[in-house]
């Protein structure tokens, strides 16, 4: 279980989290959405700590991780977790298979001789096959994305943590992605948190819901109760509505 | 006025302490991890490649200079050209070798290394590491650091060979000097203490260049901009820190009799 208390998080004089509090149950998927800059990638990053938080707890199975220093430490924190970065984050001067196996060397003991049917393996998982040798660079977005989820796969962790997993792909692709991440959670009861703008695949795919705005929580709910709020904020952000409280306090 | 000023001075021990961080961090993955061979490798390989002709030229180029006009200077006060393989092998092998080695290493190869390490910082592959359980520093730092200190003192043994040669052209061919009187002028006045002078002071170059590209490569911020701002600072930094690095060492390498 990953628990999440009145985590703080500023750059400089800017106060991105303000006190947010989660909790995401084991074999669940939690969808986060909110508008640009409310701090949704920030708070991903601080749960497997790319970024240290300034306030607050962040517990995983109880074990407080929030200020761990020790590289060693972290290291072995970030063994059950992956990270679907939104533009993929792809190793330039890797191929495609190399990528997809980049973290097996480092996050298990699987054998190099296996790392092949791995890669091949992953990569038919998202759709794509015989493009190992091939370089980040001669992929399109969609696909850099899916060799992206297909790295995360590889080292089969226990939480994903997803940065706008389906931005960039087409419908069709989108909803592939979407059954695989229902997928994970059904055959692997793997926990994830999603960080969304797409509405139709949150509500698919998720358990619970959680709307960030201005740093904190406005809304934490089971996915069907979450859709039927009518706090106004939550609705017009669902509702996609240009008037509403929101813009009203970009406008003030 | 103070207000800048204390400004500079403070982004200046920021920017310390981020890179002395940096080393301390170089040394603890260095004694807890295994080496990245091959990452190492490809990385000398590179390095050395990528700047050995025009490192050999430029050298060369030296020579023939150092040469034409010490032959030049000799001939106006002396009559004769005499003592050219000495004068071009010492100031070759004890200064402008190993400096201007680092100088075009520096402005090739670690100026490839910031652009590199700059650009997988801004689009998250630095963040992609850790969180596939590597760090930077150990998959990225160290074996660019000892690939340039592997290069570097290499690269400055060619060079010297390659300006001595260009010395010993424009001497043979243009003033007239027997090739084995330039020959025995440099193996006469020559000793293994002057190359240790050059090669101790290349590997100096080499680490600091390795420190301050690789520095300056996981500090870029800012998109494309950023990654050409850290670029030149990485350069410029390192050809500066080369002359500053170079009297100090001179200093002390001489008051140790080598």
């Amino acid at each position: 279980m990953i628990e999440i208390i009145d985590l703080k998080k500023s750059f400089g004089p800017k106060h991105i989290l303000r006190g947010v509090n989660l909790k995401i149950e084991d074999g669940k998927t939690m969808a986060v959405i909110g508008g640009s800059g409310t701090g949704k990638s920030t708070l991903i990053k601080c749960i497997i700590r790319l970024l240290e938080p300034d306030g607050g707890k962040i517990l995983v199975n109880d074990k407080d991780i929030t200020h761990i220093k020790s590289q060693i430490a972290l290291a072995k924190l970030r063994r059950s977790f992956g990270y679907l970065f939104q533009e993929g984050a792809l190793f330039d001067s890797l191929s495609v298979g190399e990528n997809v196996v980049f973290g097996l060397k480092y996050l298990t003991d699987t054998p190099k001789a296996d790392y092949a049917k791995i890669a091949k393996e992953k990569l038919a998982l998202v759709g794509l096959k015989d493009i190992e040798h091939l370089r980040p660079s001669e992929l399109s977005g969609g696909m850099k994305k899916r060799v992206s989820l297909a790295r995360v796969l590889a080292t089969e962790p226990k939480v994903i943590l997803y940065d706008e997993p389906t931005s960039g792909l087409d419908p069709i692709m989108s909803e592939i992605i979407n059954e695989l991440i229902i997928d994970l959670k059904n055959k692997l009861g793997v926990t994830s948190i999603v960080i969304t703008h797409d509405m139709k695949s949150a509500f698919e795919i998720s358990d619970s819901m959680a709307m960030l705005y201005q740093g904190k929580v406005e809304l934490c709910a089971p996915t069907k109760e979450f859709k039927e709020s009518q706090n106004p904020y939550v609705k017009q952000f669902v509702q996609g509505l240009a008037k509403g409280p929101i813009q009203m306090q970009i406008t003030n | 006025m103070f207000k800048s000023l204390g400004r500079i001075i403070i982004k200046f021990f920021t920017q310390l302490g981020q890179a002395t961080s940096m080393v301390a961090s170089c040394a603890f993955w260095l004694f807890k991890s295994p080496l990245e061979f091959n990452q190492t490798m490809q990385q000398t390989t590179k390095i050395g490649v990528e700047s050995m002709v025009v490192a050999t030229l430029t050298s060369l180029f030296t020579g023939m200079v150092l040469a034409l006009q010490a032959g030049t200077t000799m001939r106006s006060i002396l009559s004769e050209p005499l003592y050219i393989g000495t004068i071009v092998g010492f100031s070759l092998v004890r200064e402008l070798g190993p400096v201007l080695t680092a100088f075009v290493v520096a402005g090739r190869a670690g100026a490839a290394v910031t652009a590199e390490i700059g650009t997988m910082q801004v689009t998250e592959q630095i963040d992609a590491l850790h969180t596939l359980g590597t760090d930077p520093i150990r998959y990225l730092v160290i074996p660019r650091i000892i690939a340039f200190m592997i290069a570097i003192p290499v690269l400055t043994l060619c060079a010297n060979f390659s300006g001595m040669f260009g010395g010993f052209i424009v001497s043979v061919k243009s003033l007239g000097v027997a090739s084995n009187v330039y020959i025995s002028d440099i193996t006469t006045f020559i000793s293994i203490d002057d190359l240790m002078h050059g090669f101790i002071k290349s590997c100096f170059f080499a680490f600091m260049i390795g420190v301050v590209c690789c520095y300056k490569g996981l500090w870029t911020r800012g998109g494309a901009e950023g990654v050409g701002k850290s670029t030149t600072q990485a350069v410029v930094t390192s050809m500066v820190l080369i002359l500053v690095i170079d009297y100090f060492l001179t200093a002390i390498l001489n008051s140790l009799g080598l």
